[in-house]
């Protein structure tokens, strides 16, 4: 027996959203079968993953918090993926983010200061994620060397970065020796929501860049640019588009974005730095942006569901002592059910019994 | 033993996990698959090749659980790349994400728990010679593998028929279909063999390195064998090279701290990721006219029918 | 007496992929030391057929027989034990591979290396097929690549040795070599099918002819018998009018001014173009012969901008020099350009028509404002290529892998014709294109000058040359001979320059 694969000439867009939806109901299948061998009532564990991250509305909130880093890294990220640029070191691009915005914030602290701290603080992060971004792109650019690579050991050196700055020159003098840095001033932290509420103005940042993603992909030119580059290289040059520029906006671009979300992290929910800021967001997001189709509004989507098995994992470490490596599990299988899904876009795949030729 | 013989000794225990990783990788790629998963298979040979040995209390028996969880996670590789076509990239990171996942819930009930290191393996006259005798022939038994699976790749890659045949595979998968290879067979195996070294390679850090277990100890080892490979040019005997000079600055870099070196730890710990990238820019800008990467690297192989 | 059964003996071979019929039950028969050709347009079903009779497929329905007893052929392997040899259109070897090991890769049995490699220095001898073992292919000429599948085939002693298209890639002067080393193997009782869609070269060779069209059988013949018109209508089916080329009375002014232009090729397997001179006028087809490999692609992408030249007076389009320009300011000084590549390179396969006409006409057309997308004029705009250029497709805006050859091949010039250039650059504007396509693409593109535009054709193609240029030159090794009138053009003459005669010497050294 073996499976053979014919090209389809034209996938139905019903499939394509049909297509993630089966990748997380495998998941949750293969999870449940994992809970049982782990002596688990499978019903229970996946009760405490999946439903109640969205139970009530502290953990809605909650869920909004965890989902606005893996939305904006996702969003930059299905450009790099899109125009076939495979920037996987955002998870260090969030964090470089979260130094430089945090710089300022330092930098004004205990200073007369004003409103302007915290946009300052983005923009810093911005710039940030945006020039570590830009060492692979030109490195690539320029040398060819594989940006897979070069972007994923940057990540150790950011993490190294960050980790050298709060227990050396950034660390609270009054601390007690803990490796953290000063707690910022108000005007350096995310702007909430709701009073008594935990979300921040960077879930709305979220849903704006999500919007403005989607209107580059499917309006403009720039658009059409990015999708033809990752499609056909060779077309695009024909089409007068450059497949370096394109690496260098796109790096850019999804640098800045992770950045983004570096520095709204640390200014919205944690208020200072600390030697480990991220729990695997600039990873997670990989697949969220696999699971949103490379698509901005999928990412949204997308992003909402991973920000639950995060939750999920917490509740779960706590309710039934598992190691939060379960969450991590759990993503690497949805990924593996996205990818094998959309094998049943491109291909129809059929089971043919007997003998041929081996190939 | 002499300061020298004691670094030249533990140059040799951080390169021996790289070099079989990396050697194993080589194979992969020369078939024309790019495997990126190298971080996942390596961690999960770790765990499982620890805990299985804790657990049979004989560390062959772990070694060999340890290449069989490398196979089994190729095997999630090779389905989805080979059986469904899917993204090369895209499925490699996967199966790095989910080896790091399962491996901590696996490795989970065995932290905190210790086994002495395997004994070194004295080779006879050999290990009495001056100076290099002991780094070289008082090693334990994966140094001597991981040396013999060099050779034995170099041998089957450019001296035996079934090399020959892998490596056409690698430049152009049409071509091979057409004169009738089993393109997808031969990859598969291939990747199987790049899995079950990456398990191997994990096991040397449970078991011997360290020896114990703890969550994400490969610490980026497998991406930076993939980086070796790139490094050498998809040759083997130049693999051994680069393993050497990552191991020898892993190394380098843990004596100048303990030699009290005021430069910042965390500066020191950084340098194997920046010798990387450095190595990769030096190596591709020095690569010029003929190419060396198998020319179907990375690109899936669907025959028409 | 009794009569020997044939050599091979296919009986009703249905081939299916998906919903489309390739091979529809065909039946044909080869007699030992028969020199038999299948012919057929492009997309008739005959790379199908010789890929089942090679092993490569395996037919839906119908049978093999070899030597009068069926057989099954699981793998190109078993052909190859039977005695089945086959030389590729596109050839399977390995660049990066010596010469010797892609011989060896090709024969069964464990064979070394070095010992494949002495028997391969017998058998090219012994053929007058000379080829360095230890040469790797890429530094090869195509001519010398087809070599290496023959001499490959020969090792095996074959009985039947099938060739698809193999004159399609080679200069006259080679296709005579090609004819003198058939003919010694066909005088060793070795059998041949020929695949061919050249007609004067089948009547030359072959003893039998088997007609495919559309998957089917529609005749039978000996191709010596009958004229290359008839022929020719067997495979077509209809008949085809041959273009309209009137004697260009007055070129008018020169509007592609080409003058000294050199360039490194960019990749290491490629070729350098050296100091290349031409211009082109207003009303006239300038053709540019060669064989494959020999610069081309450079300078297409030197001249459309896609790469740029080291200095802007080399390339000068209406006066102004754009050398160092991109391809869309080409385009807005009235150049169009259609790359030789149909899927990948002119078009996106999956993307979709619509899409396709922005490629190209974004920064001419109008399909843009203000960085945004307008797709309804992209849309008419493909119904306006798709009426004047016939694009047969099921719908409005199909992707673009889901055309056929021809019609998609319809689409990429009539988008670029469509919008009136001034200048038009075209390579291998009817490669493996269906003969009705062909002939309305070779007909709008001498229109086009006959109307007042400079067209410009790099093709392999002689005899489609000959049909449509009023002058032509040869590209050798990155240099290009001197333009000639195109009538009273020998065809000899223009064949010996392809194969690098009358090139200064160290234009051949260079390789």
């Amino acid at each position: 027996m073996r499976l053979v694969l014919t090209k389809r000439e034209d996938a139905s867009p019903w499939m394509s959203l049909v297509s993630p939806l089966v990748a997380v109901a495998l998941t949750l299948v293969s999870g449940a079968v994992m809970f049982v061998l782990l002596g688990l009532d499978p019903i229970k564990a996946l009760g405490i993953y999946f439903i109640s991250p969205i139970s009530d509305v502290w953990a809605l909130q909650e869920l909004a918090v965890k989902a606005t880093p893996l939305v904006l890294i996702s969003v930059g990220l299905s450009l790099c993926y899109l125009s076939n640029n495979w920037n996987i070191g955002a998870e260090g691009q969030f964090v470089m983010g979260a130094i430089f915005g945090g710089a300022v914030a330092i930098a004004t602290h205990g200073v007369a200061n004003g409103p302007w701290v915290f946009p300052a603080m983005m923009l810093a992060g911005m710039v940030g994620g945006a020039l570590l971004a830009l060492v692979p792109a030109l490195l690539k650019t320029r040398f060819s060397a594989n940006e897979i690579l070069t972007s994923l050991m940057l990540v150790y050196v950011a993490e190294l970065l960050l980790d050298w700055l709060v227990r050396g020159p950034w660390r609270d003098p009054q601390g007690f020796n803990f490796p953290q840095s000063v707690m910022f001033e108000p005007e350096a932290q995310a702007l909430r929501l709701m009073a008594d509420g935990r979300v921040n103005i960077g879930s709305l940042i979220a849903v704006v860049v999500v919007i403005l993603g989607a209107i580059l992909l499917g309006r403009t030119l720039k658009g059409f640019e990015i999708r033809l580059v990752g499609e056909a290289p060779r077309a695009a040059r024909f089409a007068g588009f450059s497949e370096k520029r394109m690496t260098w906006t796109v790096f850019a671009i999804s640098g800045a974005l992770a950045g983004l979300a570096g520095i709204i992290e640390v200014a919205g929910t944690m208020g200072q730095l600390q030697p480990s800021i991220s729990p695997g967001y600039g990873f997670t997001a990989i697949i969220v942006a696999f699971l949103g189709r490379l698509n901005p509004v999928g990412c949204l989507i997308a992003g909402l569901f991973l920000a639950v098995t995060f939750i999920g994992g917490e509740n779960a470490q706590i309710s039934l002592r598992l190691p939060l490596d379960v969450t991590r599990v759990f993503q690497g299988m949805l990924l593996f059910y996205v990818l094998a899904c959309d094998a049943f876009l491109t291909y129809r795949i059929r089971l043919v019994r007997g003998e041929g030729a081996a190939a | 033993m002499t300061m020298f013989e004691a670094i030249l000794l533990t140059i040799i225990t951080a390169s021996t996990p790289l070099l079989i990783a990396a050697v194993g990788q080589l194979v992969v790629e020369r078939s024309g698959v790019l495997n990126l998963g190298m971080e996942g298979m390596m961690i999960m040979g770790a765990a499982c090749g620890f805990a299985v040995a804790i657990l049979t209390g004989n560390s062959a028996i772990g070694i060999v659980a340890a290449i069989i969880a490398g196979m089994a996670m190729s095997l999630i590789f090779a389905a989805l790349t080979l059986g469904l076509a899917a993204n090369q990239v895209a499925s490699g990171l996967a199966l790095s994400i989910f080896g790091l996942g399962l491996s901590g819930v696996i490795g989970a009930p065995f932290v905190g728990a210790k086994r002495d290191a395997m004994p070194r393996l004295d080779l006879p006259v050999l290990s009495d010679l001056p100076i290099i005798g002991k780094a070289l022939f008082g090693q334990d038994p994966y140094v001597y593998a991981s040396f013999a699976l060099t050779f034995g790749v170099w041998w089957f890659l450019f001296r035996t028929r079934p090399g020959l045949v892998l490596r056409a595979c690698g430049e152009s998968h049409a071509s091979a279909h057409a004169l009738g290879y089993p393109v997808l067979k031969i990859r598969l195996l291939a990747i199987l063999f790049g899995g079950g070294c990456a398990g191997l390679a994990g096991s040397y850090l449970s078991l011997v390195y360290t020896p114990f277990w703890s969550p994400g100890m490969t610490a980026g080892r497998g991406w930076i064998a993939l980086a070796i490979v790139v490094f050498a040019s998809w040759l083997p005997w130049r693999a051994m090279a680069g393993a050497y000079l990552f191991g020898g600055i892993t190394i380098l870099q843990l004596h100048a701290q303990g030699a009290g070196v005021r430069i910042p730890s965390q500066l020191m710990a950084a340098l194997p990721y920046l010798v990387t990238i450095i190595a990769l820019v030096i190596i591709m800008s020095r690569r010029t006219g003929q190419q060396t990467a198998p020319a179907s690297l990375g690109t899936p192989f669907v025959p028409d029918r | 007496m009794t009569v020997p059964p044939p050599l091979v003996s296919a009986q009703g071979i249905v081939k299916r992929f998906g919903s489309l019929l390739a091979n529809d039950h065909v039946s044909l028969t080869v007699a030992e030391g028969e020199t038999h050709a299948l012919l057929g347009e492009n997309g008739a079903g005959k790379s199908t057929f010789v890929k089942i009779l090679y092993g490569l497929l395996q037919p839906s329905e119908g049978t093999l027989s070899w030597r009068g007893e069926e057989v099954r052929l699981r793998s190109p392997a078993e052909a190859r034990r039977l005695g089945i040899g086959m030389v590729f259109q596109h050839f399977s070897l390995f660049d990066a591979l010596t010469v010797a090991e892609n011989v060896a890769l090709a024969l069964d049995g464990a064979e070394p290396v070095p010992s494949v490699a002495r028997r391969l220095a017998e058998v090219s001898r012994a053929y007058g097929l000379p080829l360095e073992p230890a040469r790797e292919v890429w530094r090869l000429s195509v001519g010398e690549r087809q070599r290496i599948e023959i001499v490959r085939c020969l090792m095996q002693n074959p009985k039947l040795l099938i060739l698809d298209e193999p004159t399609s890639v080679l200069t006259p002067q080679e296709t005579e070599g090609l004819f003198g080393t058939l003919a010694r193997i066909k005088a060793e009782g070795c059998a041949i099918l020929y695949i061919s869609h050249k007609l004067e070269e089948v009547r030359r060779l072959c003893e039998t002819a088997t007609i495919l069209r559309h998957g089917k059988v529609v005749e039978t013949c000996d191709p010596r018998a009958v004229s290359a018109g008839m022929l020719a209508q067997m495979m077509v089916g209809v008949g085809i009018p041959p273009t309209r080329h009137d004697p260009l009375e007055q070129a008018g002014p020169v509007r592609l001014d080409v003058r000294s232009l050199s360039a490194p090729s960019p990749d290491a397997h490629g070729t350098s173009l050296k100091s290349i001179s031409l211009d082109v006028r207003a009303g006239e087809v300038l053709g540019v012969a060669g064989v494959a490999g020999n610069g081309q692609d450079e300078l297409f992408a030197l001249l459309s901008g896609e790469m740029p030249a080291a200095s802007a007076e080399t390339v000068i389009i209406d006066g102004v020099p754009v050398g160092r320009a991109g391809i869309n300011a080409r385009r807005k000084l009235g150049g169009a350009f259609v790359p030789e590549e149909r899927l990948g390179h002119a078009a996106a396969p999956r993307f979709r028509l619509s899409e396709n006409a922005l490629a190209s006409g974004h920064a001419t057309n109008g399909f843009v404002r203000a960085g945004f997308v307008d797709r309804g004029a992209a849309l008419s705009w493909v119904d306006r290529v798709t009426k004047a250029f016939d694009v047969r497709k099921g719908p409005r805006d199909p992707e673009a892998k889901a055309l056929s050859g021809g019609n998609l091949q319809k689409f990429v010039v009539g988008r670029e014709i469509l919008r009136k250039p001034r200048l038009l650059i075209v390579a291998q504007p009817t490669w493996g294109v269906d003969a009705g396509a062909a002939a309305l693409i070779r007909q709008a593109l001498v229109d086009l000058a006959r109307g007042g535009a400079a067209v410009l054709v790099i093709s392999q193609d002689l005899d489609e040359l000959f049909e449509i240029s009023d002058r032509m030159a040869v590209i050798f090794h990155g240099r290009l001979s001197p333009a000639q009138d195109a009538r009273g053009l020998a065809r000899e003459s223009v064949g010996l320059l392809m194969g690098g005669a009358g090139f200064a010497p160290d234009a051949a050294e260079a390789a």
